[in-house]
């Protein structure tokens, strides 16, 4: 017993070392996802790091000669918007998992669990069925209002019974079901070969299409959810033990999951409206990064979206790399790395 | 604080489970509701600290009906400690001592040295400042059920709810545990199922059965051979021990 009161921390890690362990770990993660975006955008196309520099410099005003013009465009107009919009899909897609794990206390919630992408493919598909595949904004738009339904319906439900972890769980798959199911039927119904073909590579999630302004939409929605979800990291720690107790300590839950919920929702619209359903990396990057920081949220968050963002900026270029010529959609690229990578994190948890 | 209840009743459709209760818990005063399973105990813990609305009468903190009151105003007063609460979280014993703190931080900020300095004089309180760093799911059922309390003195309130705190401790743990609600200033309202503790440690016993109030005084005067034969079901005779402690001792039971 005497011994140990010399040794003894005060009170968990000394709050000045654990500063600069945040510290450290906010510099570094945030020098991966910028050497990720620069080398992302290097990977796959045979250009040189000079012929990059003088299309990228040339955009944002720098003086300097200027590209051919299809080579200038294959850089700026296709590879710059495809790593960015990777790294903000990415980046929403783990932050909303971080919080859908909270708030259902489920460790095994993803973005997709409420059914707002489901809503999104059937958005999608309704507008590639029409007729307007051509436009990739018709199929955005189409996905992003899909989406918006689907989480309408959502919280319509959601309204009657209240917001219980698990209600949140059954109405989110019951609604997915629901949309999955006009889904499949409006593909048999009235497609064709060509429109199935553009709608499963959609579907599997891809970022083939990525195009400026599907980057911008993304960064500021992100930016804003990011921040909104940030705020709750608290009340997000609070709910770990249960409604009562976190009630108890002063957290307005209904209030509190009815903002994270909305958040989530319009984060995962979005991102699944830019690419498609990514699957698994919302999934797996919470629990990685809770097993490198712990799981109280105020650091879980941001570095989720930090980790979220390299591991899709690299799992496409792999992509990319990997299949040329081919293009695979991504969403399939993930699911193949993110399984034996879950199946790692969890046993290092020990719960394997 | 003084709490109060005034003609509380409660219930889930098609079932009452507290049924006009109105009692009164002076400032500093310990009281301890005891009472068999299913006899409201928790339920009217739940009512007190204003997480379930009552369905007639009213809780008053002070004088004042607690009704609409937003949750951060309630905690500001009030800990609860639930009887099971467990995650799949695996956050630290100082975590989850600091979530005690929620109630008393801005949202912009994290914990701050006064913060820090409340976890600190709580975990010293529960002896659990050597298990600090430990992850929730290398804690044992006594060390959960601290850790708990720990949160609760973290909160900083004048009144303390306590649901059988003294499941899952040691002797040794529960004899501290019953000195410390006994020695705090706070207001503490604890169920019990020790009816000997109860008695050596609290001011006032309040016996439930089926939902009512149906005895409340000094230990000696609640935990009577009729009470526990009316209420619990029990043959029992109640004594002194060799310290001169209340004991209830219990006949076998006849069936």
């Amino acid at each position: 017993m005497a011994e140990a009161t010399v040794l003894e921390p005060v009170v968990g890690t000394p709050e000045p070392v654990q500063r600069k362990k945040n510290t450290l770990v906010v510099v570094l993660s945030l020098v991966v996802l910028a050497v990720s975006l620069v080398l992302g955008v290097r990977v796959g196309v045979s250009t040189t790091w000079a012929e990059i520099g003088r299309s990228v410099g040339g955009h944002v005003g720098l003086p300097v000669i200027p590209l051919p013009r299809l080579l200038d465009s294959l850089i700026w107009d296709l590879r710059v918007p495809r790593v960015l919009l990777a790294a903000l899909v990415g980046a929403a897609l783990a932050v909303c998992g971080a919080v859908l794990q909270s708030i259902t206390r489920n460790s095994l919630a993803d973005p997709y669990l409420l059914g707002v992408s489901s809503g999104a493919s059937t958005g999608a598909v309704i507008v590639v069925v029409l007729g307007f595949a051509g436009s990739q904004v018709g199929v955005t738009g189409g996905a992003l209002v899909g989406a918006l339904v689907a989480f309408g319906l959502l919280m319509l439900l959601l309204k009657r019974t209240g917001l219980d972890s698990v209600r949140i769980v059954l109405t989110g798959v019951v609604v997915g079901q629901l949309f999955a199911a006009l889904t499949s039927l409006i593909l048999l119904a009235s497609g064709d070969s060509d429109s199935i073909r553009a709608v499963t590579n959609w579907l599997l999630g891809s970022l083939a299409s990525a195009r400026w302004p599907s980057v911008v939409v993304c960064a500021v929605v992100l930016a804003v959810g990011l921040l909104v979800v940030w705020l709750c990291s608290s009340a997000l720690d609070g709910f770990a033990f249960g409604t009562d107790t976190a009630s108890s300590l002063g957290i307005d839950v209904r209030a509190t999951r009815t903002v994270l919920l909305v958040t989530t929702s319009v984060l995962t619209a979005v991102a699944v409206a830019a690419v498609g359903a990514v699957g698994f990396v919302g999934l797996i990057v919470p629990h990685g990064v809770r097993f490198m920081v712990g799981p109280l949220h105020r650091r879980l968050l941001p570095l989720s979206a930090v980790v979220g963002a390299v591991f899709l900026v690299w799992t496409d270029a792999l992509t990319r790399v990997l299949f040329t010529p081919l293009e695979v959609p991504v969403g399939v690229f993930t699911a193949l790395l993110g399984v034996p990578l879950f199946l790692l994190v969890l046993r290092k948890r020990g719960e394997l | 604080m003084r709490i109060e209840t005034r003609n509380l009743s409660w219930g889930v459709p098609g079932k009452t489970i507290v049924r006009d209760v109105t009692l009164t818990v002076s400032s500093g005063e310990t009281v301890g509701l005891i009472g068999p399973n299913g006899s409201g105990k928790s339920s009217l813990l739940r009512c007190i600290a204003g997480l379930r609305t009552p369905d007639a009468g009213s809780v008053l903190y002070d004088g004042e009906d607690i009704a609409g009151w937003p949750a951060r105003q309630r905690a500001l007063k009030m800990a609860f400690v639930e009887q099971t609460a467990d995650t799949d979280s695996d956050l630290r014993v100082a975590e989850v001592a600091m979530l005690g703190r929620t109630a008393h931080r801005s949202l912009w900020r994290g914990p701050d040295a006064s913060d820090h300095a409340q976890v600190a004089a709580a975990l010293d309180r529960l002896d659990l400042r050597g298990l600090a760093d430990r992850p929730w799911k290398q804690l044992s059922g006594g060390e959960r059920q601290r850790a708990h309390l720990a949160r609760a003195l973290a909160q900083d309130t004048q009144a303390l709810l306590l649901d059988e705190p003294l499941n899952h401790l040691d002797v040794r743990h529960q004899l501290e545990l019953m000195e410390l609600v006994h020695g705090t200033s706070q207001t503490v309202v604890v169920a019990l199922h020790d009816l000997a503790l109860a008695a050596r440690y609290c001011d006032r016993l309040v016996l439930m059965h089926r939902g009512a109030v149906v005895a409340e005084g000094a230990g000696a005067d609640v935990l009577t051979s009729s009470w526990l034969r009316d209420v619990f079901d029990v043959e029992a005779e109640i004594g002194r021990d060799s310290l001169g402690h209340l004991a209830v001792g219990y006949r076998e039971p006849a069936r």
